[in-house]
């Protein structure tokens, strides 16, 4: 029996976040085969297939698949999912949605973002914001798995590029249908979780940037974009940027937390980095406990003369 | 238009659990528990729609022991109607809270659902889309805006990379993110009228599910401690730090 991995891509591009996930597919000791699910996501297909180690890519296009609604999206991969004996997705905003929903069609729990493989049915992954490691097996017959991408490296090209198939794309019948979905790109820095180093800007850098024209603000070149929640509605940041426990994980080189106290949620989403910089003007912000360098100061004189320094 | 709110018990999210010295898990004794924090979100939402006059009833459902009910006390000295408590001292993973959540929803006939986006203690992130896929209703995640109309919700969704609308078709079941509002706290006068309002004890057999849970705990363990850093003067040890030491610049 195989596994199904689930690519992240946006149509056009496959994610390199799926290169992580087939590290961990490749762990669950079976063949892997690709989903690509979408529309006129050809391309993706093609670019998946070169991905190393994957036996085939499957490809389910149809109009109706173009935002990879849950409903759908759910739907499809209960049916594909009976002929394998797990199934995989990155813990992205798409995975969370979707496979859940895939897990209760086929009347299995799923194991959310999960950090490592131990075996075909026992998993590592985090409760508690991080605080706690859990290790549990799973009984039931097919495994369904988003796993944290942070905790795996990508997996490399193939020498060969896999076979292509197409797959029908059934209507689904377990929803009503939807309408009206669009879709708005925020404006604001831009990061990936590949980037190997990341600065995160806390609600006093916020503050003191969007009330004060006469304060100096954060310098251009050091986006102060992994603001933490809760934030207000006027939002300096986008949702898309806050790093934690109910936001993104990320996991680079070098990660600077200016501003930020420290609370247990944000550090979730930010302490397996590989370096941590503290900059705060509180010498006894919880922060300093998990940074390699603290650095204690008002941000907004350190920021300035850092960025002129690099 | 009536709307069920699922209410989850959990470790207030001020308090730093410990694991347990067995292994076994984390520490729950003389521990403070509250509302997850989502999940309160959840009920201001279901309690503000209720105000604006587009709802009837807003009723909570929480599953767990018998100290739930101080959960669904909380709610509903927010404003909620009544509570539904259907008691179990047992472990009951997402998919069994989907399920029993089910039973509920079609006993009610509710016409839309709230739940929190995640649980702080599990941090499962998954039983909103599975009793929306058990409803085979259409599911709006991580919600920072609900609007209701006719027949029809509008619910805005935090994914990566930005906001995405989608109209979902009613019934439907929507799960909250942090933005979405700010909950109240409960008044004074709120709290008394809240100790007479009805909870309605269930037992898990009374709706029919099957809970035994589908994975086994084999460990809790602490996460790695980092090692402790050191404090820096200045920029430029900082920087002379990070390249020379680090070398990550
Ligand atoms: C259910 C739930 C989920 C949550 N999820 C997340 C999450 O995913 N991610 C997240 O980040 N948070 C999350 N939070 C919020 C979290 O608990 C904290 O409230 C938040 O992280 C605090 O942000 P902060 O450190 O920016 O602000 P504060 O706690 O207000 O700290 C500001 C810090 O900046 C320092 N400071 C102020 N001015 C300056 C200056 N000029 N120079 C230098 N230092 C300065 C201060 O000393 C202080 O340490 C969540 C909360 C809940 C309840
Ligand atoms: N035992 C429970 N009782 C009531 N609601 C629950 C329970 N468990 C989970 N939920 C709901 O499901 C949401 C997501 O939980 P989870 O999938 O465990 O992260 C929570 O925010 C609650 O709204």
């Amino acid at each position: 029996m195989a596994t199904l991995l689930i690519a992240e891509h946006d149509n056009t591009n496959l994610n390199e976040l799926t290169a992580r996930a087939l590290t961990a597919a490749r762990a669950m000791q079976s063949p892997v085969t690709l989903l690509v699910a979408g529309s006129n996501c050809q391309a993706v297909a093609e670019q998946a297939a070169g991905l190393g180690g994957i036996e085939r890519v499957l490809v389910a296009d149809a109009p109706h698949l173009a935002q990879q609604a849950a409903e759908p999206m759910g739907a499809l991969i209960a049916e594909l999912a009976q002929d394998f004996q797990a199934v995989l997705a990155v813990a992205s905003s798409t995975g969370k949605s979707v496979l859940p929903r895939a897990a209760a069609l086929l009347d299995v729990m799923q194991v959310s973002e999960v950090t490592k493989i131990v075996s075909p049915d026992t998993f590592v992954r985090p409760i508690y914001a991080g605080n706690a490691i859990e290790t549990i097996q799973s009984s039931d017959p097919i495994k369904v798995i988003t796993i944290r991408s942070s905790a795996f490296e990508p997996a490399g090209q193939g020498d060969a590029s896999a076979p292509i198939v197409a797959v029908p794309t059934p209507k689904t019948r377990h929803c009503r249908p939807l309408n009206a979905r669009n879709w708005r790109r925020r404006t604001g820095p831009i990061w990936d979780r590949r980037a190997s180093s990341f600065p995160g800007g806390g609600h006093s850098a916020r503050r003191k940037h969007s009330t004060s024209s006469s304060n100096p603000s954060p310098p251009n070149s050091v986006p102060l974009s992994a603001h933490p929640a809760p934030p207000s509605t006027s939002g300096y940041a986008g949702n898309e940027l806050q790093v934690g426990q109910t936001g993104k994980v990320v996991a680079p080189d070098l990660y600077i937390a200016c501003g930020i106290s420290g609370a247990i949620q944000h550090l979730a989403g930010m302490k397996d980095s590989r370096y941590i910089v503290a900059i705060n003007k509180d010498a006894d912000a919880p922060i300093f406990h998990v940074a390699d360098y603290g650095l204690v100061g008002d941000l907004f004189e350190i920021l300035p003369e850092l960025e002129s320094k690099l | 238009m009536k709307i069920l709110v699922a209410v989850k018990r959990v470790v207030d999210p001020n308090v730093r659990v410990r694991v347990r010295p067995d292994g076994q898990g984390v520490e729950l004794t003389n521990v403070k528990m509250a509302m997850n924090p989502f999940d309160e979100i959840a009920v201001e939402e279901a309690l503000r729609l209720k105000e604006a006059g587009k709802a009837e009833e807003v009723v909570l459902v929480s599953i767990g022991p018998a100290q739930a009910n101080e959960t669904l006390r909380n709610g509903l000295a927010m404003g909620a109607d009544r509570g539904i408590h259907v008691q179990t001292d047992a472990r009951v993973e997402p998919l069994a809270v989907a399920k029993l959540l089910k039973a509920i929803a079609v006993e009610e006939a509710a016409d839309l659902m709230f739940l929190g986006k995640q649980a702080i203690d599990d941090d499962a992130n998954q039983t909103g889309q599975m009793l929306a896929a058990l409803l085979g209703w259409a599911q709006g995640t991580f919600a920072s805006r609900v609007e209701l109309g006719e027949g029809r919700v509008s619910v805005t969704r935090e994914v990566d990379g930005g906001l995405q609308t989608v109209s979902l078709k009613l019934p439907a079941v929507i799960t909250t993110d942090l933005r979405l509002n700010e909950p109240r706290y409960a008044s004074l006068p709120n709290i008394m009228k809240a100790k007479k309002k009805p909870i309605d004890v269930r037992t898990v057999e009374s709706l029919g599910v099957d809970i035994s849970p589908r994975h086994t705990v084999l460990s809790v363990t602490e996460p790695p401690a980092r090692k402790a850093g050191t404090l820096v003067a200045s920029v430029d040890e900082l920087l002379d730090r990070l390249r020379n030491e680090a070398g990550v610049l």
